[in-house]
């Protein structure tokens, strides 16, 4: 058998250009229209009986990840000609090939008390390569769902040379009750709206978190005094204290650094809202600007050297960009309407915004110095965009209109392509995407 | 031709923290609220009686409006807050905290700076008309406590205030 799969694989490769692709299994993300990867999953096979659960479970989720970026499409297992029973089973291309599956990936998944492994080989099709080495996770069957993830982040990014985002986390707020009396907590999920836990209770309204560099802390605004305040919150066990910022009324809308000793936020005094630096560890404050007008939503470049932040000093909300110390700003923003909350992109090269234009609400990216301006999306109240740790997707909230009007999280990828609803039960908002995890 | 090659298989342990509870804190209620916080609600007194903050919030008012993204104290906004430094300066055991407020069209952190603004340009008016400024604090709720739910500006125009929350002083300044 295995003698006449070898003949037959020689003879179709030898009869010529049958390949329905030409080059290695590759995916160059660009903004164009692309079109998907196809790929198939047969279910995981499972190494012991206690694994079967977790076999399937886990090929689906590899599944809905993939497919869910919009960048890969499934070929359905009704479609398979061969079954993939063994992980170490030689791959029968052709019977791949004949179903049109670029990528083919095959996994195990073993469980042992509460230990549970998962192993996967990626395989381009048309070339009968594998791609990448074999790879194994283990973790425990409570985080089965973190190990697909290291699946498809490890398919997704030997595919399109790009780093992944599957296995990564969101805090955010999470909203019940009517309008004029909404709860707000901290929670945080996985990247698909899985693993809600709640951070905060809703006994005082809490805005806008920011997660650190590394997924450790968040950064939020709480009005448990009355008085909008910083507090920074130790995600591990959920310890939280206030952040001692230069003396003011109110503080809010805080960043941190890359490297997570300073947090930049918002300072108002006197009617007048500015941008400060607080360093956690000297306790040091620095006054970043000066104008009598509204400057907040402060965000600071991957390398650190400038700050990107909206201000009104010219009537309405613009984008402006000054350096990390403060001085001169330059305005980046010229199109119609206002622009706030700019987020700059982990790439460095681009800044998402919020921007209100003609009753209508948009999330937009564009180049640093305001070029090739993008509007993503427009609905009565989208705003505060966040990025994959990728840079190729941005999570936002949107608002719906009227009375009974409630709020959701979206995604969308940067090409404007993919938008699709957060799926969580409950209202959200002000999300913040956390880093790929260790 | 090796169809199948034999790669190495490259172990990494994940730290998978189990959370058993999803829920630390238990259902939460109340969310610390504007206009709730002091005086202004269920306030003891009379309305006619003048020293009561029943007085002060039905008869004289205990807040002002706005036109879009402007923190201006409008002509008729002076008529009530000439009523409300009357009564501060009457009544010197209150303090108050004036809190801003914007409508829903406009993104959560201008919105919250834009609250704090007018909540200042009411405490400039009071103070201009002679109550200590040691008695008066501000904050803003940005959008996020509207009074009117709907999405027109007949609602937008009422949550566009500064509200004035009196609260019982031992200071006496």
């Amino acid at each position: 058998m295995m003698k006449r799969l070898l003949t037959l694989l020689v003879a179709l490769m030898l009869a010529g250009p049958v390949l329905a692709q030409n080059g290695p299994l590759r995916l160059t993300i660009t903004d164009g229209v692309i079109e998907p990867i196809t790929f198939a999953v047969p279910s995981f096979e499972a190494e012991s009986p206690a694994a079967q659960q977790a076999a399937s479970d886990i090929s689906r989720l590899v599944v809905q990840d993939l497919a869910g970026t919009g960048l890969f499409r499934e070929v359905p297992a009704t479609a398979f000609i061969s079954q993939v029973s063994s992980f170490v089973q030689p791959v029968a291309f052709p019977d791949w090939r004949a179903i049109n599956a670029q990528a083919l990936i095959v996994g195990a998944v073993n469980v042992n008390g509460n230990q549970l492994s998962v192993k996967f080989r990626l395989y381009d099709v048309f070339s009968g390569q594998e791609l990448g080495q074999g790879l194994q996770f283990a973790g425990t069957v409570d985080g089965w769902r973190r190990m697909g993830h290291k699946v498809s982040d490890a398919v997704y990014s030997r595919i399109t040379g790009e780093g992944g985002y599957f296995d990564s986390r969101v805090v955010f707020v999470s909203e019940s009750g009517p309008k004029d009396n909404r709860q707000k907590r901290l929670a945080i999920m996985d990247f698909d709206g899985a693993n809600v836990q709640f951070l905060t209770d809703s006994s005082s309204i809490v805005l806008a978190p920011r997660f650190s560099p590394n997924g450790d802390r968040v950064l939020y605004t709480s009005f448990e005094s009355g008085f909008p305040r910083i507090n920074v919150l130790n995600v591990a066990n959920v310890g939280r204290q206030q952040l001692q910022t230069a003396p003011g009324e109110m503080a809010f809308s805080p960043r941190f650094s890359r490297d997570g000793r300073q947090v930049i936020y918002s300072l108002s005094n006197g009617g007048n809202t500015d941008i400060y630096r607080t360093d956690l560890s000297t306790g040091q404050h620095v006054r970043l600007t000066s104008a009598p007008s509204i400057e907040t939503a402060p965000s600071l470049s991957p390398d650190g050297s400038q700050i990107v932040f909206e201000s009104d000093r010219s009537g309405n909300q613009q984008l402006y960009v000054m350096s990390a110390n403060g001085g001169e700003a330059r305005r980046i923003s010229f199109g119609q309407g206002r622009y706030g909350t700019p987020v700059w992109s982990p790439r460095g090269d681009l800044v998402a915004f919020t921007k209100q234009n003609a009753g209508r609400f948009h999330i937009g990216v564009m180049r640093i110095d305001g070029s090739e301006e993008r509007l993503l999306t427009s609905s009565f109240l989208d705003e505060g965009p966040t990025w994959s740790p990728n840079g190729r997707v941005i999570m936002f909230s949107r608002e719906t209109q009227g009375a009974g009007g409630t709020s959701s999280m979206y995604s969308v990828d940067i090409s404007g392509r993919n938008l699709k609803a957060v799926p969580l039960q409950g209202g959200a908002s002000d999300p913040s995407w956390g880093p790929l995890q260790p | 031709m090796t169809v199948f090659k034999k790669a190495a298989i490259v172990a990494l342990v994940l730290a998978t923290a189990a959370c058993t509870n999803p829920d630390r804190f238990g259902g939460g209620a109340g969310a610390g609220g504007a206009d709730g916080a002091g005086l202004n609600t269920g306030a003891a007194g009379s309305a006619s009686d003048p020293a009561s903050p029943l007085f002060f919030n039905q008869t004289i008012g205990d807040r002002v409006l706005f036109a879009v993204d402007t923190s201006t104290i409008t002509p008729e906004g002076q008529t009530i807050l000439d009523g409300q430094a009357q009564w501060l300066l009457t009544n010197a055991d209150y303090r108050a905290v004036i809190e801003g407020h914007a409508d829903e069209q406009g993104t959560r952190e201008y919105n919250l700076a834009l609250g704090q603004r007018r909540a200042n340009a009411v405490r400039e008016y009071l103070v201009s008309r002679g109550v200590p400024s040691t008695r008066l604090q501000v904050t803003s709720f940005g959008k996020e406590r509207p009074i009117a739910i709907c999405s027109e500006e007949s609602c937008y125009a009422q949550n566009r205030r500064a509200v004035t929350v009196l609260s019982f002083s031992d200071v006496t300044s």
